[in-house]
């Protein structure tokens, strides 16, 4: 169904993409809005939101010590609900001593290695999503803060990709989430595609995801090839969607069909 | 022990109907999946879920592979008295979680 939906998509937008108007401001709104009655009250109460589960694992994981060095996020940190506050609005972040952008994940990867004397955690595995969930979590509610200053080349970067037509069915990010917004595909009422809830919880997984992971399958939906994960597109599609949803709130962890 | 999410009020009135929710971290491995190279991936899922009230079920499930992971299961009952609802999930491998609310009856 879906795959016939998306050709027949293509084809009609296949005759002409508006040089990628960008969303207004102030017609901005999380997919949030768009989601049942039922999904929203799951994703509003932490009692019933499964994401809840992987901040509860980002707590206890915050707590323990790990690695060579024999310390704990919190042996450097403190506590993570004032120390982390406001930390994940501004991600992807300029990394100075890199001299490129890092995301929120790759960020805690770099303090398992260089401060914890640790392994990465791989990308998608529960633990870096828990501590991720944990350190989003503590920014819930608060407005993206782009660093558009330092960011620029990557914001850049990102929103030539998000624009260009790629894959098998010849489609941009934008023909989605900035032509036809708000229309249908089959089922689905196509959202702005803001990047304001993650990591979240969706339905269809039924688990927790990274932005990084919803990317994957609307690059797989559009028939192109998925980036490694961590890769400098992602990373610049990520800086790119989070200056695109600038001042919005994140809403981190999220619930999603 | 598996992480469970309990939202059941702290306080009733006597005689009240009350609802207890609960969320409990599972991944409900069907049985019928199979891995890349035709591997069968065996079922691990919740059979049981059970709520006692000062040691007197007062709701029991039976779960099955359909139900999808992370199992949320409300319930409601009648708040009779103070004291304890505990909570018991369990299933395929030996699975067993529990866990308690207070509530205070007036
Ligand atoms: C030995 C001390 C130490 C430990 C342990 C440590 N960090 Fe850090 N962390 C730092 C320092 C120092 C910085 C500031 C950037 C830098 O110099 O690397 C930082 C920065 C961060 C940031 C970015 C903050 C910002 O404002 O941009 C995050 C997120 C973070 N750490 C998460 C973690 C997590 C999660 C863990 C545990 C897995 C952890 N850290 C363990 C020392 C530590
Ligand atoms: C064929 C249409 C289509 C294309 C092209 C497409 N997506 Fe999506 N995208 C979807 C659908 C469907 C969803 C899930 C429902 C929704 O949020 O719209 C989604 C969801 C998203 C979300 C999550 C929104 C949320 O609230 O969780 C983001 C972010 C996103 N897409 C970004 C992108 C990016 C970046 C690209 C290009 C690499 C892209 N999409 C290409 C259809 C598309």
């Amino acid at each position: 169904m879906l795959r016939t939906a998306q050709l027949i998509v293509a084809v009609s937008l296949a005759v002409a993409l508006a040089a990628s108007e960008e969303i207004p401001l102030s017609e901005r709104h999380s997919s949030y809005q768009d989601m049942s009655a039922e999904t929203r009250a799951m994703q509003d109460h932490d009692a019933e939101n499964p994401g809840m589960l992987w901040v509860l694992d980002g707590e206890a994981l915050w707590q323990t010590k790990a690695g060579k060095a024999a310390i704990a996020c919190a042996g450097c940190h403190g506590d993570a609900e004032t120390s982390m506050k406001g930390v994940a609005a501004r991600y992807p972040a300029y990394d100075a001593r890199r001299g490129t952008a890092i995301d929120l994940a790759g960020r805690i990867n770099v303090c398992r290695t260089d401060h914890q004397q640790s392994p990465e955690l791989a990308r998608e595995s529960r633990d870096l999503l828990a501590l991720t969930a944990l350190v989003a979590r503590q920014s819930h509610g608060l407005p993206i803060d782009s660093d558009e200053a330092r960011l620029r080349p990557f914001i850049d970067a990102g929103r030539a990709i998000f624009t260009a037509r790629q894959g098998q069915l010849d489609l941009a990010c934008a023909h989605c989430h900035d032509a036809n917004r708000g229309k249908k595909l089959a089922g689905i009422t196509l959202s702005q595609g803001h990047p304001t809830g993650y990591p979240l919880y969706r339905l269809e997984w039924q688990t927790l995801g990274s932005l990084q992971r919803r990317l994957r399958n609307c690059l797989i939906g559009m028939r192109a090839e998925p980036y490694a994960y961590g890769a400098p597109e992602y990373i610049a599609l990520e800086a790119y969607l989070m200056w695109r949803a600038r001042g919005m709130p994140l809403e981190s962890p999220a619930v999603r069909p | 022990m598996a992480r469970a999410l309990i939202n059941a009020p702290a306080r009733a009135r006597r005689g009240s109907v009350i609802e207890i929710k609960t969320l409990i971290s599972h991944i409900m491995e069907t049985g019928f999946r199979y891995t890349q190279t035709g591997q069968a991936v065996p079922r691990d899922i919740v059979t049981d879920f059970t709520a006692t009230y000062n040691g007197e079920e007062v709701f029991r499930a039976r779960l099955y592979p359909a139900i999808a992971a992370n199992p949320f299961i409300s319930f409601h009952t009648l708040a009779t008295e103070s004291g304890t609802i505990e909570l018991k999930w369990t299933g395929d491998n030996g699975f067993s979680a529990t866990e308690q609310v207070r509530i205070t009856v007036e």
